[in-house]
């Protein structure tokens, strides 16, 4: 892909991005910021190209590069993503759950 | 699957995915929010192994399985109270995937042939650097929060020019990435340079933040994360990478932009120290002032004096301190006889209430004010706790219902018709000072109004300033105070009990 079209992605994305949370009650900072840090693990997908590219294409000395490097990056990612949501979901739970004798 | 078919998918998820952040910012649809962005994201990894044809890669399984077992575990057993912590380590270990990602692509290992080779290799080093930017700034703010590294900001001799002079080399050595072609000799000078600089650069900046600003400094990595995950996936041509990462990046820039305005204060002075007090002189001269204070309110000698020098945050109270008995019955019974009697109570919690694990009793509290008859709120200052919005997840545990909770803006001119105000663990968010001396750090934050309700009640573990170093010129005040000193949990228990 060309690098414009990267780099206007890049930045439709960022407007977009920044328009759609104006509204956001500090209640839920907290979550929202666990949430958002979750999707940062999205860099997983980069991770997951390199390890799988040089398992199928690459030299022996690639191969090794990339299987120790790419997988290290697919291990932090996955914790990153997995451990973000998991903790999001248990912190928005606990919001859920409360019907209290005011509402 | 063809080309066309990948760009429409990775434009649904990326609608998905905006779809996802905007529900969370609704209580009601968080849940269904946070899902849906989880989801879209197993969806993004599916379409990107099917996509470049590598799902017979076998040994991505297992290293996914490995980060699913570890971060699962993470988010099973993490306590709330260390929430900050966890997303601050979390984001980090984002940027450190993004580094290896643009390290791997800046060596060609891994990444197809591409027909732009300066635009992968300048892609490449900015990943490198911003995602180790991330990775050692967060890991810094992490340690700060857990108490392994001091709170107080770190300021070194000529701070500003030395980073000043990093970012002038991860510049330099962007653009000379831009020349390095495909040279190994200079691809190697491009790599390590970048790593040494941008690793020393993480640390220099985020130890110069004091432990208050910590939640700002996380938000702002966060976007950062997104960031680096957005010019990796530009390094490996990436298309849903580039989306998503920059959604991210924007959202965690305007989520720092709204923290900051919670807290009056400007971006730049928070990355600079300037927010926190830094003098040493200036910390002990306010310590001999509160001892001072507490000497000649008790005329007793006082536990927590001898105890406070040993603890590393000054104006809350640690867990695990049992032994400071509230002192002075008298203002004992008058703090039980102000609630009896108190047609309306607003209740201010602070992280004092969190360390102390005082949340459940806090609870129990409002509950017996409510059946005495009595109308009771809990005002919520945007920064109470670590990371905004923290002190509400920690009530939320505890089963206060969350329209119990209110806003600053919300709650904050209601202060002056309330018959009590009753503070657990909170310093600097009720400090007056903040109002009008003009030289304090604070100066300028907007603070509840305790002060002005018609009677204040404090459950602070000692009279030491809080994180910011500012003395609070409430613990002077001669009437319509009543300050009980000691574990959150001591005092609140006895306010059980007198109630009763």
């Amino acid at each position: 892909m060309h690098p414009i079209v990267l780099l206007l992605v890049f930045v439709v994305a960022t407007v977009v991005g920044y328009l759609i949370i104006k509204q956001v009650p500090s209640l839920l900072h907290t979550p929202l910021m666990s949430g958002m840090n979750a999707l940062s693990g999205i860099t997983l997908l980069g991770a997951l190209t390199a390890v799988g590219f040089t398992f199928l294409a690459s030299s022996r000395g690639e191969l090794i590069l990339g299987q120790i490097l790419g997988g290290i990056a697919i291990i932090a990612a996955t914790v990153n993503v997995v451990g973000g949501f998991g903790v999001t979901h248990r912190m928005l739970k606990m919001f859920d759950k409360k019907k209290g004798p005011t509402s | 699957m063809s080309f066309t078919i990948y760009i429409v998918a990775c434009a649904i998820l990326s609608v998905a995915v905006l779809t996802g952040i905007s529900l969370m910012s609704k209580v009601k649809t968080a849940v269904a929010g946070n899902l849906i962005s989880a989801v879209s994201l197993f969806l993004g990894v599916v379409i990107t192994l099917v996509y470049n044809d590598i799902l017979s890669a076998w040994t991505i399984f297992p290293f996914m399985l490995i980060g699913i077992l570890i971060g699962g575990a993470l988010a099973a057993r993490v306590k709330m109270i260390q929430m900050p912590q966890l997303v601050a380590l979390l984001n980090g270990l984002g940027g450190f995937a993004s580094a290896l990602v643009g390290t791997l692509s800046l060596l060609g290992v891994g990444i197809p042939k591409t027909d732009y080779p300066l635009f992968v290799n300048v892609t490449s080093v900015l990943a490198i650097v911003v995602g180790l930017v991330t990775l050692f700034g967060s890991l810094v703010a992490a340690g700060k929060l857990h108490r392994l590294l001091p709170q107080k900001p770190v300021v070194w001799k000529n701070h500003s020019l030395i980073l000043n002079l990093c970012l002038i080399l991860l510049l330099a050595i962007t653009l000379f990435a831009a020349f390095v072609g495909d040279h190994p000799s200079m691809i190697a000078v491009a790599l390590i340079g970048s790593i040494v600089i941008s690793s020393f650069f993480g640390v220099a900046f985020a130890i110069r933040v004091g432990g208050a600003d910590m939640p700002i400094t996380i938000s702002l990595l966060n976007s950062l994360s997104g960031v680096a995950g957005a010019i990796a996936g530009m390094a490996v041509n990436d298309l849903l990478l580039v989306a998503v990462g920059g959604i991210v990046g924007a959202s965690g820039l305007l989520l720092t932009q709204v923290m900051c305005r919670a807290m009056n204060r400007g971006l730049n002075d928070i990355l600079t120290g300037k927010t926190s007090v830094t003098s040493s002189r200036q910390g002990i001269e306010t310590e001999h002032v509160a001892e001072a204070e507490i000497v000649t309110k008790t005329k007793t000698d006082p536990v927590p004096v001898t105890k406070a020098g040993t603890m590393p945050e000054a104006g809350t109270m640690p867990k695990a301190v049992h032994e400071p008995k509230l002192k002075e019955e008298p203002t004992k019974k008058t703090a039980v006889h102000v609630l009896a009697e108190a047609k309306s109570v607003i209740i201010v919690p602070g992280y004092g209430m969190a360390l102390a694990q005082a949340q459940h009793l806090v609870k129990q509290l409002a509950d017996k004010l409510e059946a005495n008859g009595a109308e009771v709120k809990f005002a919520i200052h945007p920064v109470a706790g670590r990371m905004p919005g923290h002190m509400n997840v920690l009530l939320a545990e505890a089963d206060v219902p969350y329209d119990m909770l209110f806003e600053m803006d919300a709650v904050n001119d209601e202060f002056v018709s309330t018959d009590a105000a009753l503070v657990i663990g909170a310093n600097d968010v009720i400090n007056p000072a903040a109002r009008d001396a003009t030289d304090t750090p604070i100066y300028g934050m907007p603070v509840l109004n305790v002060d002005q309700a018609k009677e204040v009640i404090i459950c602070n573990y000692d009279l030491k300033p809080g994180y910011s170093g500012v003395e609070n010129p409430l613990y002077k005040r001669e009437e319509r105070i009543h300050l009980l000193l000691g574990d959150a949990k001591d005092s609140l228990e006895s306010l059980l009990k007198g109630l009763t």
